[in-house]
């Protein structure tokens, strides 16, 4: 019962506010200006016919499926390879001399210069991939390094004092050590996986993916399904949030309790 | 057991210079002075953990040391603190240890659920069960009382593994075969002493 009370309470009714907010201004817009808002501020019950209409097709599910695993494809490369170099330099001096300079060069660059670059090198569908993968690589990279630096250096004497080999320190002092910083890494990653994910989609048009959808409906001036799209993508961004939230949960579970 | 011309330090400031100091090899004994004289030091480089310079060690294999501070992992239960120690062949002795410090029956709790002389007793038995040919405890009973203080000291005693304690708590010392009182820094040997308050 509380649960419920709480949903209501933190997503449904800021969620009906906002709605309201949006059929305000849309009214606002239509009686006291006359302006025709269909164009630049579709009603939420236009969009959701919209939105509908859209499900009804076998490509609607085509595209969601091939953008969700473009993108969830960048994210996996990007946590992976985010934390084998937030590991390998800290661990090596090398490895900061080399990559710590690329990396930063990465976050500093904007998602369209990657997006046009990486046309170039990789065929179309894969752009997504690999520049949602380059957005997400140094969030990772930054917060794995900062957990593995903040790591308590008294359990690590303590792990040496006691023969812990290296496998067990990384097992037992690292890595629940590295995990609230490497969870908070993976909520602002999801975030950022999505937005330059569907961007770099706008900006190479492969065959099936929602930011083709976002760029033609822009083109052809479809604001109703410019927004369906767009809608498709805060749904999906939230309920992989949710997933990832569980299994990080789960995860921190399991290493707490973990032999 | 014997340490010869030990020199170790902060920085700029020594803690240990030219140090020496010779003790009968097994039992209980018992490093007493006022803090700060540098007994903690002295344990730390026994151990290994802390560079020093030495002319002569003289000590049993593989000392394991009682840090000051508990460092417990706090993602850890009582007994996986025992297990991550032991070999796998003797994980079946978590019990033996948790019981030895009167933690039997704890196992399944986590650090943030035991009081501070429990997590002191935790802490103990783990580097206990780690084993070694030297057991270096410092200040090995912070927060625990007096009887129960004596009854785990007679227990490891029985272990037959010769300890070097350090501990300011004349009831503490009281209980060791034999005192060394030291003073500094830099760290300082008194004349070493039987104990005439030995219980054991």
């Amino acid at each position: 019962m509380k649960g419920w009370r709480r949903f209501l309470a933190r997503g449904v009714l800021p969620l009906a506010v906002w709605l309201l907010v949006w059929q305000g201004a849309v009214w606002y817009l239509q009686a006291v200006r006359g302006i025709r808002t269909d164009l630049i501020l579709p009603a939420p019950l236009t969009v959701a016919r919209t939105l509908a209409e859209l499900a009804g097709t076998a490509e609607f599910w085509h595209t969601t499926f091939l953008t969700l695993l473009r993108i969830f494809g960048g994210l996996l490369w990007g946590v992976l390879a985010g934390t084998a170099l937030g590991a390998a330099t800290r661990a090596w001096k090398w490895a900061d001399w080399l990559f710590s300079p690329a990396i930063r060069v990465i976050r500093a660059t904007p998602v369209a210069s990657f997006s046009l670059l990486v046309i170039l090198w990789v065929v179309t569908g894969w752009v997504p991939v690999v520049v949602s993968g380059l957005m997400v690589l140094p969030v990772v990279w930054g917060n794995v390094s900062r957990g593995i630096a903040q790591t308590d250096p008294l359990l690590l004497e303590a792990a040496r004092a006691y023969r812990f080999s290296r496998w067990k320190t990384v097992r037992l002092v690292y890595a629940p050590s590295v995990l609230p910083y490497f969870a908070s890494a993976c909520h602002t990653s999801l975030g950022l996986a999505w937005k330059a994910g569907v961007a770099a989609e706008v900006l190479c048009v492969p065959r099936l993916a929602i930011g083709t959808q976002v760029y033609f409906s822009k083109i052809y001036l479809e604001t109703p399904a410019l927004f369906a799209w767009t809608l498709v993508v805060l749904i999906l961004s939230f309920l992989l949030e949710r997933a990832l939230g569980s299994l990080l949960v789960r995860l921190e579970g399991g290493m707490r309790h973990a032999d | 057991m014997r340490i010869e011309g030990m020199t170790a330090g902060y920085g700029a400031r020594r803690v240990l210079e030219d140090f020496s100091l010779t003790w009968p090899d097994g039992g209980v004994t018992a490093l007493s002075g006022p803090s700060g004289c540098g007994k903690t030091t002295l344990l730390r480089c026994l151990a290994g953990l802390q560079p020093c310079s030495v002319r002569v060690l003289e000590l049993p294999p593989d000392p394991v040391l009682l840090f000051q501070e508990d460092r417990l992992l706090p993602w850890r239960t009582a007994e996986q603190h025992i297990t991550d120690v032991l070999p796998r062949a003797r994980r079946g002795e978590a019990e033996r240890w948790l019981d030895l410090v009167e933690l039997a029956g704890e196992g399944a709790r986590y650090p943030r659920a035991l009081s501070g002389g429990m997590r002191r007793r935790l802490a103990l038995a783990r580097a206990l069960a780690c084993g070694g040919g030297l057991y270096l405890l410092d200040e090995p009973f912070t927060g625990v009382d007096e009887a129960r203080a004596g009854r785990i000291l007679a227990r490891i005693r029985a272990l037959g593994v010769p300890v070097l304690l350090s501990g300011h708590e004349s009831a503490l010392t009281a209980l060791a075969d034999r005192v060394i009182p030291l003073s500094g820094p830099p760290l300082r040997p008194g004349p070493q002493v039987g104990n005439p308050f030995r219980h054991f």
